[in-house]
């Protein structure tokens, strides 16, 4: 028997999902997608990530072998314009006719426009696709100002879009508040008060009845009273289903649009499915993913003839819009019958917690958040598994924290729902930790639990403790056999006892004599820490091979010397000086991808002879060699780029200046582009600064090299001032918190709450310690001197220089050929040639 | 500071004065020749060690330029170009046991380091 053909219209989220549950459970089928949109599926409820570097690829929800493994036919930009449910035949706009046994209808929905007279113009846009945020970037650059139609909390993340990219915002809403679906009016009232602090302007209750051409602006938009200009505007006024095949096909369909489904996902048609947002099931359309994922579960396991229904999905929501934290649980407005509240609001803090509580006073029914989403998690709990209240249940919101009742992950049943978005459960997650499972990145791939919108990340990493702590598994992250510490822990010890060498720290806190991971880990920290010469003969002993003689060891054994830059701006003096150099003591010359000048082939012996007349021409070291900050690209900028907008050389030069010699877990690059062409590539350093109209973008964790990372936009149109704080604080955090020789991007990659973490703690110094992290980096600044100068003038750190003990000759064993004009390390056979000659 | 030589053995060989005691900062390592040879000598807490400068899997002269290292209670230096350890009493490498320098016996008088070599 053949096998039954299967058709899936629409490939987004749930479309995708569902291919996967299926292929994972059966090859029954011959699968058929037909797709409109021009790629596969890609993650949509993190599209606004894309505006801050996030790239298509990485949104991309399924690699790209997963079709053709699994034999399904993909039909790409390919739109379904009819069914004939008699002949079951769908045919496309490419004018192909497609049978099948089973039809999937996961078509999704479209924007809503508002029919409005005018809502065509050129810049008038929506947001659901990659295509709609190009469209939207293409506009803003040449716009000064944008409306955003709409506050829900699509309306809100497309502000942040606009405010981002430098526009004078506006919000206009229809109803008298934001976000009126998931929040009370108090809490509305809050969200506005605070996103217009932050230069949103909220305008509510307004309808707009044309929009016409402006004055000062390209549109203007015209209300029954009061009108606003903007030169963009982006319709968020809610989702409608794209139920247009399957009404035209004369499937039954909602009163208000939506594919009618029953339990199994099955619309009025045996044959015919509908999954995700085109579909209605017990007269609701769920404008999540969430839901549609549990659809997408059931329906995989209804066509492998496992009894599965769908019940309905949770609604709750924990977002952060416009740096503002919202959340809302369950029956939110208090509709249920008898239903009480209570709420605290305190308005010094900008906080608002609603809790809706059962007439009996012993379930939570539902909740808003406002301004604190801290006890979203644990409230959660309490509604979803209908968990007894506490005797005073306003002590789970109050902010006195002391006396709060925990509700610990113990609490929690196995079937509580941990991940909603995934439906992962708390016994799901104990039987892959079970299975082997002792790390995050473990349990999110066997269950995908906290991988859609990682609301989850911090319970499920309670379990995951929790757990460990109960099967007696202790998690190792000791640095070696020497120290049981981290490094994060070895740097408190060292900053707490105030410790200044590597034998103080292993007698009070190691044990054994120490290796090459924990000795050069430890140099590392004390140099963050004290800033101590690293060739002192208390920490000679530490430092790696290229530390240890401040120059970088290459394949014979030779170095090589970079001189600092800043800026990569040097002048042609100095040019001649290393052009001196480099022929005095015969240096292969190679320019380095940093914007600076390695010179390759000195042997250990020649080191402080080059570093003097290196240092006496007014050179420092390039800390090449180090742990440290390395190089700080930069354009030409303003001064003499006719589209820079800022002087990013003189920027990029005064970081570099600052910054020199801070040793940190790994290597540090930055870049500085005075415009948003980006020639110098900031988008790609651990630290990237982009000049705007205003002031500096300021990109983070970004990475080049073997895995390659964009940065991450951390805060925009800072002044100079702002934007050399945000720094020392996020290079000093770096360098408390990271593990040895973790670049900024893992680092990031790794920390629990990410960007938004670092922002908190950067910006609103949520862990109070923005001031002391300054205050030591003002430390390093101050006692910064070049190790170079520093070396050459300390004739006890000469001596470890010299060729030999006992004997000043130099190694003859290392030999060079010529190429191109340069010396290069002569290879094994060439080395066995040249000795032949020498004895003949 | 007591010796890592071993006295019976020393009648067969000959001792060559290679360096004072203080030329090596505790916890370093430094190069010395020995006749057409190079060797790395180190210095740790205690003892001092003697074993070939040449590094077999790099073929340059860089061992005396490694970080010392305490691998389960035994004393090594990894090399600074592929890391790799070698024991400093034996020579023993503890990645490849296919693979291993030279040690040299040490011996110390009058606070000079005397390393030896059978004649
Ligand atoms: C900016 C943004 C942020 C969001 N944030 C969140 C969030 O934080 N949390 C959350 O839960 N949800 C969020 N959502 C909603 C979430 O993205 C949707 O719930 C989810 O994408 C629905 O999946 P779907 O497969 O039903 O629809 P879609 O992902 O829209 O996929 C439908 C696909 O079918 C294609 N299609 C339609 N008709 C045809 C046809 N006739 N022929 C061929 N192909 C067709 C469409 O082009 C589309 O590619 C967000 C959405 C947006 C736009």
């Amino acid at each position: 028997m053949s096998k039954q053909r299967l058709l899936v219209i629409g490939n987004g989220m749930v479309g995708q999902r569902f291919l996967e549950e299926l292929v994972a459970k059966t090859q029954a089928y011959d699968i058929t997608v037909i797709g409109e949109e021009i790629r596969p599926a890609y993650d949509r409820v993190q599209l606004s990530a894309w505006f801050s570097g996030t790239t298509v690829e990485e949104l991309t929800l399924c690699d790209e072998n997963f079709f053709h493994d699994n034999g399904i036919t993909f039909l790409t930009g390919t739109k379904a314009v009819s069914i004939n449910r008699t002949a079951k035949i769908v045919k496309t706009d490419t004018g192909m006719e497609l049978c099948y046994d089973t039809l999937v209808l996961a078509t999704g929905s479209y924007p809503f426009v508002p029919p409005i007279p005018g809502n065509d113009k050129a810049h008038c846009h929506v947001y659901r696709t990659i295509e709609d945020l190009e469209a939207i970037q293409a506009s803003a650059s040449s716009s000064q100002s944008g409306v955003v139609v709409g506050g829900g909390l699509l309306g809100l993340e497309a502000a942040k879009a606009l405010k981002d990219s430098g526009l004078v915002t506006h919000v206009v809403e229809f109803a008298p508040q934001l976000m009126a679906v998931q929040l009370d009016d108090i809490g509305g009232a809050l969200l506005r008060e605070k996103i217009e602090a932050l230069d949103v302007r909220v305008h509510t209750g307004k309808a707009t009845q044309n929009i016409g051409t402006g004055t000062t602006a390209r549109y203007r938009l015209n209300f029954e009273e009061g009108d606003l200009e903007t030169d963009m505007i982006v319709f968020s006024a809610g989702i409608r289903p794209r139920d247009e095949l399957a009404r035209s096909s004369g499937l039954s369909i909602g009163e208000r649009g939506g594919v009618i489904i029953d339990d199994h996902c099955k619309t009025s048609d045996d044959s015919i499915y509908a999954i995700g947002e085109v579909a209605l099931w017990q007269g609701k359309i769920y404008g999540l993913v969430a839901p549609g994922y549990e659809m997408a579960r059931n329906l995989a396991s209804t066509l492998t003839d496992e009894a599965k229904t769908f019940s309905g999905a949770d609604m709750s929501t924990k977002l952060k819009l416009l740096g503002v934290e919202v959340g809302s649980i369950g029956d939110a407005h208090a509709r249920s019958e008898g239903s009480r509240i209570c709420s605290i609001s305190d308005a010094s803090r900008g906080v608002y917690k609603k809790l809706v509580i059962s007439n009996d006073g012993k379930k939570l029914l539902g909740a808003v958040l406002v301004g604190d989403t801290g006890d979203y998690d644990s409230l959660l709990q309490y509604s979803l598994n209908d968990i007894d209240l506490p005797e005073e249940p306003i002590s789970l919101i109050s902010p006195q924290s002391g006396d709060k009742p925990v509700l610990g992950v113990d609490a929690l049943p196995a079937t509580a729902q941990i991940c909603s978005c995934n439906n992962v459960s708390k016994g799901d997650i104990c039987a892959s930790i079970a299975a082997g499972c002792t790390t995050m990145g473990a349990i999110k791939t066997e269950t995908r639990a906290s991988s859609t919108c990682g609301g989850c990340t911090t319970l499920v990493k309670q379990v995951l403790d929790a757990e460990l702590k109960s099967q007696g598994i202790e998690v190792n992250n000791d640095i070696c056999e020497h120290f049981s510490y981290t490094r994060q822990g070895l740097y408190h010890l060292v900053r707490m006892h105030g410790i200044r060498s590597f034998e103080e720290l292993l007698e009070r806190f190691g044990s054994g004599n120490g290796c090459e991971i924990c000795k050069p880990a430890v140099g590392s920290i004390l140099a963050s820490c004290w800033n101590d010469f690293i060739l002192d003969p208390k920490h000679v002993g530490l430092q790696d091979t290229n530390d240890n003689f401040l120059a970088n060891l290459q394949k014979d054994g030779s170095y090589s010397v970079v001189p600092r830059i800043p800026g990569g701006e040097i002048g042609p003096e100095m040019l001649a000086v290393l052009a001196d150099v480099a022929i005095k003591y015969d240096l292969y010359t190679k320019i380095t991808g940093g914007q600076r000048i390695d010179l390759f082939g000195a042997r250990v012996d020649q080191l402080p002879a080059i570093w003097k007349d290196l240092t006496d021409a007014g050179f420092e070291s390039g800390h090449a060699y180090g742990k440290s900050l390395r190089t700080v690209k930069s354009c030409v900028g303003s001064s003499w780029c006719r589209f820079g907008v800022q002087d990013s050389v003189s920027m990029a030069i005064y970081v570099e200046k600052r910054y020199r010699g801070l040793r940190s877990p790994h290597k540090i690059k930055m870049a500085v582009s005075g415009c948003t062409r980006e020639c110098a590539e900031a988008q790609s350093k651990d630290v990237g600064v982009i000049a705007t109209e205003k002031g500096w973008n300021l990109y983070v964790c970004g990475n080049g090299g073997m895995r390659p990372r964009h940065a991450e936009l951390f805060a925009s149109d800072l002044d100079d001032e702002t934007l050399i704080k945000y720094i020392d604080r996020i290079l000093m955090f770096y360098v408390r918190t990271a593990d040895r020789l973790q670049r900024t991007s893992v680092w990031r990659d790794n920390m629990e709450g990410g960007l938004e973490y670092l922002q908190d703690v950067v910006i609103n110094d949520s862990l109070g310690i923005g001031e002391e992290l300054e205050t030591e980096m003002q430390g390093i600044i101050d006692t910064y001197e070049c190790e170079w100068k520093r070396t050459i003038n300390d004739p006890a750190a000469l001596k470890r220089f010299e060729p030999f003990l006992n004997d000043d000759t130099p190694d003859g064993d290392i030999v060079y050929v010529r190429e191109r004009g340069q010396k290069r390390p002569a290879r094994a056979e060439e080395k066995q040639q040249l000795k032949v000659k020498e004895i003949a | 500071m007591s010796m890592a030589s071993n006295a019976e053995r020393s009648e067969a060989l000959e001792w060559f004065d290679i360096a004072g005691v203080d030329d090596i900062i505790p916890g370093t390592g430094a190069p010395a020749r020995l006749g057409d040879k190079q060797i790395a000598v180190f210095r740790d807490k205690t003892n001092i060690y003697a074993i070939d400068n040449l590094d077999p899997f790099s073929d340059a002269n860089v061992l005396s330029r490694g970080l010392l290292a305490d691998m389960k209670g035994r004393i090594c230096v990894a090399s600074p170009v592929y890391k790799q350890h070698f024991c400093l009493k034996t020579g023993e490498c503890l990645e490849d046991a296919t693979v291993n320098v030279r040690a040299y016996p040490v011996t110390l008088r009058d606070e000079r380091i005397l390393v030896g070599i059978a004649e």
